[in-house]
């Protein structure tokens, strides 16, 4: 079955990329041989035919006022790392 | 209170109001709904310190409603699992079924409910995530009508199709818990007035276990493949319901054979889109590294995320990411509304659906984590609900010859809870 769908490990090393996941290369050999299988079941929906999607969807508006949210202490509570008031990210070298 | 089967991750108490419909009553909480001042892990070393600052809807309305809360209940990472075998605080042991996997994700709530350690619990339901666990311990869960139950406070996995819901020892308290968290919510805009859909919110009074004349289908599709002891119990069961008046047929819905596909496809792309938010600065663990952003967010996640939760992120990137879109996304999108018009069409000749709840019984702890598809097959029968947006219960329907658990799962129309409540009660008889 996962002949024909085979994952690269350079295939999954991009979408680590882009997922912003480092992975250590024993994971990406296990992960490319997984996808290849998971992947390959996911071919299946190619026998769905095109469906008429009827949404019944509605938007829900509400007035924009003011209401009471976080005071700024309760946001940064659980940060790793915040200075003066603000969340504080990584250093930019 | 812990408990030797590993069933809380944090055993906090959370005192309830005075009186009302829960009062004296506890009811554990998944530890994916967020409770205020009480870490939420979601089950992940990412999550392991965090506090939220606010409670979920369905905490205030427990609290409110006189429910004590005895903890935050494990869980598989993020929601991602069927074993309740990929937490970051270790997996649960089924309490009726020592040796065996509680289910998922919910297997935490299901499990303290079971060995009689709470009254009842909250889980949450994107493919099966109550309806799973509720099945293999021998109790009785809910997943609603999308829309049913407020989100608010729930930390996303796949927004488009989960529900938080109850899991409780009978249908009638399952439906009591209902009653206290179901309505709508103004923070969460995707929640509809069940009374604006022609319906009302009293289901307990619907557990009168009355079947007589009730029309129930049964979804060929979801008996093909299922486990000969399961299969066996199902008919039995449905063998009670037609002695009750209740009459059966079968019905085809082709549609089905794509569920899982299409569940998958969907929920890891929605997963890859709601993860997003885990950088590790505002919450959630820190790289702690400086230099380039993305490089360290990268490492922050390589070590907040467990396995399942990586290979879920990854296959829903990939799944949206350039070329592949129309292939999976667009498809799995197809084969939802398909499998939508199937189960409208099968509800206008039944007033219920019944399948087994899961295909098989409860698998060996540490049996399935090495092989994610098969542990993903296993959601063929609950994926198609959460897909069509529909409510459905499991109910115990008996057990296999060697004492595992078997549950029998029951599909109703939107904002129809009455129907499987009531079919459901009729099974404990």
């Amino acid at each position: 079955m996962s002949d024909d769908t085979a994952v690269d490990p350079e295939e999954v090393q991009h979408v680590a990329d882009l997922a912003r996941v480092d992975l250590a290369e024993t994971e990406v050999d296990r992960f490319a041989e997984q996808f290849a299988d998971i992947l390959a079941s996911f071919e299946a929906l190619d026998e769905v035919p095109e469906v008429e999607r009827e949404e019944e969807l509605a938007n829900v508006m509400r007035p924009d006022e003011v209401r009471d949210g976080l005071s700024q202490e309760e946001a940064l509570r659980n940060a790793p790392e915040t200075e003066d008031g603000y969340f504080k990210g990584p250093r930019v070298s | 209170m812990s408990t030797d089967y590993n069933g809380y991750i944090t055993a906090d108490t959370i005192e309830g109001g005075d009186d009302g419909p829960l009062a004296e009553r506890t009811v554990a909480v998944k530890d994916n709904i967020s409770t205020e001042g009480v870490r939420t892990t979601c089950g992940s070393a990412m999550l392991k310190e965090y506090v939220p600052p606010y409670d979920a809807t369905v905490v205030e309305r427990l609290v409110e409603a006189g429910a004590t809360i005895p903890g935050k209940t494990n869980m598989d990472e993020f929601g991602m699992g069927t074993t309740t075998e990929t937490s970051a605080f270790g997996p649960v042991e089924n309490p009726v079924a020592p040796g065996y996997v509680p289910g998922g994700s919910s297997g935490g709530s299901a499990a303290v409910v079971a060995a009689g350690d709470a009254d009842m619990a909250l889980g949450t339901d994107t493919g099966g995530s109550i309806r799973c666990p509720a099945s293999f311990c021998g109790v009785v869960g809910i997943k609603p009508t999308y829309g049913l139950v407020s989100r608010y406070g729930l930390v996303a996995y796949a927004n488009s199709l989960e529900q938080i819901g109850p899991i409780a020892p009978t249908v009638e308290e399952a439906a009591r818990l209902l009653e206290v968290i179901a309505g709508p919510d103004d923070r969460d805009a995707t929640t509809r007035d069940a009374r604006e859909e022609g319906s009302d919110y009293d289901y307990a009074a619907a557990a009168d276990g009355d079947v007589d004349g009730m029309e129930v289908g049964v979804p060929t599709q979801l008996l093909d493949g299922a486990d000969e002891r399961v299969v066996e119990t199902f008919w039995a069961a449905m063998d009670d319901l037609e002695a009750q008046g209740a009459s059966y047929h079968e019905v085809e819905l082709p549609s089905l054979e794509h569920a899982v596909e299409a569940y998958y496809v969907i929920a890891m792309s929605e997963a890859s889109s709601n993860l997003a938010r885990f950088d590790g600065v505002r919450y959630g663990v820190s790289g702690g590294y400086d230099g380039n952003w993305n490089e360290t967010f990268a490492r922050a996640r390589e070590e907040g995320f467990g396995d399942e939760v990586k290979r879920r992120v990854l296959l829903g990137t990939y799944a949206l990411s350039a070329g592949y879109h129309d292939k999976y996304y667009k498809k799995a999108q197809d084969a939802r509304a398909w499998i939508q018009s199937d189960f409208d069409d099968a509800l206008s000749e039944a007033d219920v659906l019944a399948s087994p709840t899961m295909p098989v019984p409860p698998m060996e702890l540490g049996e399935s984590l090495d092989d994610p598809l098969t542990m993903y097959l296993a959601d063929a029968n609950t994926t198609p609900v959460n897909l069509a947006n529909l409510p459905a219960l499991s109910v115990p329907a008996g057990e296999t010859e060697d004492g595992l658990p078997v549950g029998l799962q029951l599909v109703g129309p939107a904002f129809d809870e009455h129907a499987i409540v009531r079919a459901g009660s009729a099974l404990e008889n």
